[in-house]
């Protein structure tokens, strides 16, 4: 997905995994794609830097479990394999 | 560059295991399954899932694209509030070009109206804070993904008493459209494939009400290729062995009770309604309008300009696409009156729009 709608970053329904740079308070920056941007952390409690989060029209809307992600992709994983082993 | 959560998604290898898997689970005879998001319809469309899959799984695209069902009559709204009321209107982009009964935001924009286009309703705040000698009006229109974003501009302007900012809400919630959608026997849709980042807001709990009552099966998956394909295997599974349950696929962000902060937001700023859905019809509890609390933020209340809604008579067959009954390429309208850069109908208009997928990749 990208960072930014095809319009100038302003349709939205996009939201894209972005790490948190700075912390002040609610305001944070992050970075979308190698782009920066301010969001609002209103919406989380716990948030540090250098966590991965979900933004959406401004907002934090979760953050993202590294864990989980590999969990995901070592399943994704065991599917590939047994499919070449047949 | 490298997207890291993204690029891993995306394995051509490990997409061609699961679309084996797939077919092998499915056997002769092929699944009926809803993309619900518009945010899945143009993923599904771009990596050209649909003919990957083509005899094993039959992939229909849903309502889920906000744009697509906002009324006319919340554009003329809109327009009135500017035009009547002198209002600063603050919008996200994709609401442009959506046509009211009359006009567009983008032509009248044209014709001198101030029509600004924000990323974040706290910038449409920011706005308003800037210009205190106007009424600034945030175009509030969403799933339950946007409805917190929305509710904490409301609050923020509440707290910071910036008392010329309103928000003309549109707000409406996804289950209450799947259960309708599962109850039309003219659809006949086998499997659910949840959004994503509705799901990341409310919680894949969220679905139990539809999978049991229509005993249909329900996964949220997430937006990058593996993710749709693992979730549409894990329906096909499910299919195959005849449950019904709530399966999450996307579990590196969404749980299964949700984001409780946001969810406690959006409660405290909006009370549930009944709302109309452009093409589809009143469907009740599926929308949120603004508490009594922040009733002074209501552009509605606050100017006496009602959004109507009422059926559109137009060759226009939005309505039939957002419910999965016809391919875009079944209307008459689709690639002839109706282009991307001459919409006729609200589903050739959002790059989310159902309409608009198929027309771009070449779907139909």
């Amino acid at each position: 997905m990208r960072p930014s709608g095809s319009r100038g970053g302003s349709d939205m329904c996009l939201a894209v995994p972005a790490k948190v740079m700075e912390r002040n308070g609610d305001a944070a920056v992050v970075t979308l794609g190698g782009v920066r941007r301010e969001i609002s952390l209103m919406l989380l409690d716990d948030v540090s830097v250098g966590e991965w989060v979900i933004v959406h029209a401004g907002f934090a809307i979760e953050k993202l479990s590294e864990e989980e992600a590999e969990q995901t992709l070592s399943l994704l994983r065991e599917i590939a394999d047994a499919s070449e082993i047949h | 560059m490298r997207l890291k959560y993204i690029d891993e998604f995306r394995d051509p290898s490990t997409a061609r295991a699961l679309v084996g898997r797939i077919r092998k689970d499915a056997g002769d005879r092929p699944a009926r399954l809803m993309e619900v998001c518009g945010t899945h319809t143009v993923a599904i469309a771009r990596s050209g899932i649909r003919p990957l899959l083509s005899g094993a799984v039959t992939m229909v695209s849903g309502p889920g694209c906000p744009v697509c069902v906002t009324p006319d009559g919340y554009i003329d709204a809109a327009i009135a509030l500017g035009r009547e009321k002198g209002a600063l209107l603050a919008s996200f982009g994709d609401m442009l070009r959506v046509p009211g009964k009359t006009s567009s935001l983008e032509r009248e924009k044209g014709n001198g109206l101030d029509v600004r286009v924000v990323y974040s309703p706290l910038d449409a705040v920011a706005l308003a804070a800037e210009t205190r000698d106007r009424e600034v009006v945030f175009l509030g229109v969403g799933f339950e993904t946007t409805a917190p974003a929305i509710a904490g501009a409301v609050r923020t302007a509440a707290q910071r008493r910036i008392a010329n900012f309103s928000v003309l809400p549109s707000v409406r919630t996804i289950p209450e459209a799947m259960g309708l959608l599962a109850a039309d026997p003219e659809i006949r849709i086998e499997g659910f494939l949840c959004p994503a980042h509705v799901s990341v807001i409310i919680g894949a709990d969220a679905y139990r009400p539809v999978a049991e009552a229509h005993r249909i099966p329900c996964v949220v998956a997430g937006f990058e290729p593996l993710d749709i394909l693992m979730g549409i295997s894990m329906l096909v599974r499910q299919i195959r062995e005849g449950t019904a349950r709530v399966e999450n696929e996307y579990t590196r962000v969404a749980t299964r009770g949700g984001n409780r902060k946001a969810q406690e937001l959006v409660a405290e700023v909006f009370v549930p309604c009944d709302t109309g859905w452009r093409g589809i019809g009143v469907i009740p509890g599926s929308g949120l309008r603004i508490s009594e609390r922040y009733a002074a933020f209501d552009a509605e209340r606050k100017f006496g300009v009602p959004v109507v809604f009422s059926p559109e008579k137009t060759a226009c067959r939005c309505g039939d696409v957002l419910k999965g009954k016809i391919l875009p390429g079944d209307c008459p309208l689709f690639g002839k009156a109706c282009v991307p850069d001459e919409p006729y109908g609200p589903c050739m208009v959002s790059s989310e729009g159902t309409c608009a997928a198929y027309y771009k990749y070449g779907a139909s």
